[in-house]
């Protein structure tokens, strides 16, 4: 549980989540995300705003790569996949199954659905594990040209990406579990 | 939504998908049943009808676990309650593919079925109705259990205990539209009462479903 917790993000801005195991990161995101109620304090953000990508890609493997996209695209009434695809280095795999992808193929699979919600916050909860430093690079940029165009990025990450973002070390307020609930606000967007 | 349901069929028709699955046991009960019972085709006449729904209800309790685990176990269900579709939608969708996949291919077989029951000529009709009425209401039943058992690890056993109570008014209205049809008797009264229940979850269910997936999703 976290207490005290209070930030805000402006269009074009992008804020990391720092903190050791446990200590608070995922449950954060997840509240930001909807997912999770909150037991005291706002968020200042719609949740349609909001795409979330977790440590779960949500890959159906029998699926190809292109179905798997797609899918997400018309769930959230978007159509063009291909810009994604492009983006996360996918074209040439477009047609294989997401059973026979490797972890980190499947993690740049699970990131390029963020690019086809069309959402313009991007929640993510470590989006760089399992992938290699070339990947990393690419997703770096991809954050990059995203918050360029006006989007905004929270993200929980332990590697350095490159942006020029302020660093949030969660760690700092956690909640004691003797003492009661304390105020809890967080301020978003 | 249609896109969900697309997904969902495609998986289910595809390697691992889980389609046929319900269809084949449905078959074994139906072919097996003559040898437990004997060579009596009046005892068998009698009970065809009861026997084929038992069947149709069990094979459709095999494929339940299904609805959400696997959503839940890659991440999709997650993706899925953060996406634009409502969650009551979602589970509207995925109890309707479950009965595309699974009752609507189990109450297009039953007359082969009822074939081999030597089910009575004047039942057959009765048999595809009840059953065609009867199974959406076991599916919409059934995706409010696996909602309620959704990231329990191995919950098919609890969500059959569950899931069992709730079917049986459904299986006694059923099979007892199957029975009087096949007795050329008036049926109007438990058809009545079939279709008001499957009516009755068809309506209420998805939404009482999506509150509990919330809840488990935290």
């Amino acid at each position: 549980m976290l207490t005290g917790v209070g930030f805000d993000l402006a269009p074009g801005k992008a804020l990391i989540l720092r903190g050791p195991n446990g200590s608070g990161k995922t449950t954060l995101l997840r509240t930001i995300a909807g997912l999770q109620p909150l037991l005291e304090g706002r968020v200042h953000c719609s949740e349609d705003a909001i795409a979330y990508a977790a440590h779960s890609d949500g890959l159906k493997a029998s699926l190809t790569v292109a179905e798997n996209l797609q899918f997400w695209a018309e769930v959230f009434g978007t159509s063009d996949i291909d810009v994604a695809l492009t983006r996360f280095d996918l074209l040439t795999l477009a047609d294989r199954p997401a059973h026979a992808l490797s972890a980190g193929q499947k993690r740049r699979l699970g990131l390029a659905r963020l690019m086809v919600t069309g959402r313009p916050i991007w929640v993510l909860d470590e989006p760089t594990v399992s992938l290699d430093q070339a990947s990393v690079a690419r997703f770096a940029e991809n954050v990059k040209t995203h918050l360029a165009g006006g989007g905004m990025a929270l993200l929980a990450t332990h590697i350095d990406l490159g942006l020029e973002a302020p660093v949030l070390d969660v760690g700092v307020f956690k909640a004691d579990p003797t003492s009661s609930i304390g105020g809890f606000d967080e301020e978003f967007l | 939504m249609k896109a969900l349901l697309l997904r969902d069929l495609k998986l289910a028709f595809r390697s691992g998908g889980g389609f046929g699955l319900g269809l084949a046991f449905f078959l074994i009960v139906a072919v097996l049943v003559p040898f437990g019972v004997g060579p009596e085709n009046d005892l068998l006449a009698k009970i065809a009808a009861g026997v084929l729904w038992l069947g149709a209800l069990l094979a459709c309790l095999l494929s339940l676990d299904r609805i959400f685990a696997l959503d839940w176990e890659d991440g999709s269900l997650d993706l899925l309650a953060t996406s634009p579709l409502p969650l009551e939608a979602v589970c509207g969708v995925k109890a309707l593919a479950h009965w595309l996949t699974t009752g609507l291919p189990l109450t297009l077989a039953a007359p082969v079925l009822g074939l081999l029951l030597s089910l009575p000529e004047t039942g057959y009709v009765w048999l595809v109705t009840s059953l065609a009425l009867g199974t959406p209401a076991l599916s919409v039943i059934g995706c409010f259990g696996a909602a309620l058992t959704v990231g329990i690890k191995r919950g098919g056993l609890l969500l059959s205990l569950l899931v069992l109570p709730l079917y049986v008014p459904t299986l006694i209205f059923g099979a007892e539209v199957a029975r009087r049809g096949t007795e050329g008797l008036a049926v109007s009264g438990p058809l009545a009462l079939l279709a008001g229940i499957s009516l009755a979850v068809i309506a209420v269910l998805p939404f009482v479903s999506a509150l509990v997936l919330r809840i488990n999703l935290r």
